[in-house]
């Protein structure tokens, strides 16, 4: 079957139309049956139906609808036959009145787009803890299998099947609403939604050449996702502002590491290999986010993301211009991290002196004291500086620290080289 | 939907008495936010844990212990039960009880129907 050229066309048919349908045929189940595991199961075997009919009558010319028929009419019969009780009669009564007038395949766009935002907004509401936010959001958006979802976050199978259980749990009995929030609450909220799919990407962002594909897939996967958000919201200048700020970030992924699987800086990063579609594309969007006059905590981090990726040399980099981004980025995340950053920044900017100052004042304020990073800026200022014997002991004190192997190693190289000069 | 709000007090605070409440312009604020949500005369200001007797039934014995049944560092000071359209509703309620704020907490727990 797999040399028939047609066969192969309808899996490439249905392979896209779950990358890009599953989310919206989930979302929308899930609206008319108020069941997310009925939903799920319905939306699958319109997938597997979707193989063997397209392959016989074609692939129909809007897949998603077709989907979502087809999903439709599995779940009324699903519940038809289940209808034992009031409430499940209810919810075939729902269905139906749906079924008529409404028929999905004539149904209006934008009442489709919405629930695709409701389900978001539900997977990421702040009452589900964080890891169950992330889970059902690559559960039911993405499409992701539970047992690729628990090898992407390094977990047990069985863990994260009940996490997923004890999410559509609660959902479900503390009456979580599967809504849009209303305009009060949105603000906070979309900031909670860019938050979830930002853990998303920095979880795949940190994978090593070793971990699963699954896992390194995860920033594609929060791309795809914030792509469908700024669909959904165009005028949400933060949503742009994390698309922006996750291609950018995407753009110099695989020049972090070198062959042996070590750090290599933003300075000795070969720009050359940089993906400048994924750049472009990025400054592109934080540009027409800008201009909507709302700065937020995403945009500002995609203007710093984006003076590293348009500078034609680690020389040329804007470190005043980074610096000042740090000093605004403040006024939105007050932590000790973006004031570690400014750091950096102003030492590149105005010499290592300067960035020690701002060091220093972190340490006396008692902040970041079990982190890493705040004895290895040190010690790269004091190694700019040429002060290396004190370089070499704040390395020493950043080995005490660090946990991940990649950037132990490169602190210990480091720390040779301050102390053989 | 029916919710509980539970008023989580820390225990080293000072227990505030109904007679207090009544005076305190935050619990009446939230009081006349409770008249659309309450269920009437369903809710209650507790006395404190040091007012409490736990009883526990092991074989035909009956054994009681002065004080709450769990130590910890906050106790129920009181509840209520309100009708509301969903979790964020609820929440917006418990949001605004005065026992949300000061080192307290309000959990809000859907009865089970």
């Amino acid at each position: 079957m797999s040399t028939n050229p047609r066969a192969r066309d309808v899996e490439t048919a249905v392979a896209d139309a779950f990358r890009e349908e599953w989310g919206q045929v989930v979302a929308t189940l899930i609206r008319v049956t108020g069941d997310w595991d009925l939903a799920e199961e319905c939306a699958q075997d319109a997938f597997a139906q979707a193989l063997d009919r397209w392959r016989r009558d074609g692939v129909p010319r809007r897949p998603g609808a077709w989907l979502t028929t087809t999903a439709r009419h599995r779940a009324l019969d699903v519940l038809r036959r289940e209808a034992t009780g009031a409430r499940k009669l209810r919810e075939v009564a729902v269905l139906a009145r749906d079924d008529g007038p409404h028929d999905p395949e004539f149904e209006d766009g934008s009442e489709v787009g919405d629930d695709r935002l409701r389900l978001i907004f539900t997977c990421c509401h702040p009452a589900l803890p964080i890891e169950a936010r992330v889970a059902l959001t690559l559960r039911t958006l993405a499409g992701l299998t539970t047992p690729e979802i628990a090898r992407a976050f390094l977990v047990p199978e069985a863990t994260m099947a009940q996490r997923l259980v004890r999410a559509k749990r609660k959902i479900r009995n503390a009456g979580i609403p599967y809504r849009v929030p209303p305009a009060h609450l949105l603000p906070e909220r979309i900031t909670g939604v860019l938050g979830v799919l930002y853990l998303l990407f920095n979880e795949g962002y940190v994978a090593g050449a070793g971990d699963d594909l699954v896992r390194r897939d995860l920033c594609a996967e929060a791309i795809r996702l914030a792509r469908v958000l700024a669909r959904l919201m165009p005028d949400e200048p933060e949503v742009l502002g994390l698309l922006a700020l996750l291609l950018l970030h995407d753009a110099r992924r695989d020049t972090r590491v070198d062959a042996a699987g070590d750090l290599v800086t933003l300075e000795d990063q070969d720009r050359s290999a940089w993906d400048r579609a994924a750049a472009d594309e990025g400054a592109a969007l934080l540009e027409s986010a800008l201009r909507r006059g709302r700065p937020g905590a995403y945009q500002i981090q995609a203007a710093v993301a984006a003076c590293h990726t348009t500078a034609a040399t680690a020389e040329d980099t804007d470190w005043a211009d980074i610096a000042a981004l740090y000093g605004e980025l403040r006024r939105f995340v007050p932590s000790a991290v973006v004031r570690l950053n400014r750091a950096v920044a102003v030492g590149m900017a105005e010499g290592p002196e300067a960035g020690l100052a701002l060091v220093a004042e972190l340490e006396e304020q008692g902040e970041l004291a079990d982190y890493h990073l705040l004895p290895a800026t040190r010690a790269d200022l004091l190694r700019r500086a040429g002060r290396r014997a004190e370089a070499a002991d704040a390395y020493a004190k950043a080995l005490e620290l660090v946990e991940n192997d990649a950037e132990r190693r490169f602190l210990t190289k480091r720390l040779a080289e301050c102390r053989s000069a | 939907m029916k919710y509980v709000l539970f008023a989580c007090t820390p225990v080293d605070g000072e227990a505030q008495g109904p007679a207090e409440a009544a005076r305190d312009p935050r619990f009446t604020a939230y009081a006349d936010e409770m008249r659309g949500h309450g269920v009437p005369r369903s809710g209650a200001r507790l006395r404190p844990p040091a007012d409490a007797t736990t009883v526990r039934v092991r074989g035909d014995e009956v054994l009681l212990d002065d004080g709450p049944f769990t130590r910890s560092e906050q106790y129920v000071a009181g509840f209520d039960i309100v009708e509301a359209a969903d979790l964020d509703e609820a929440i917006a309620l418990a949001s605004r009880h005065p026992a949300a704020l000061d080192g307290g907490s309000v959990e809000v727990r859907p009865v089970w129907e």
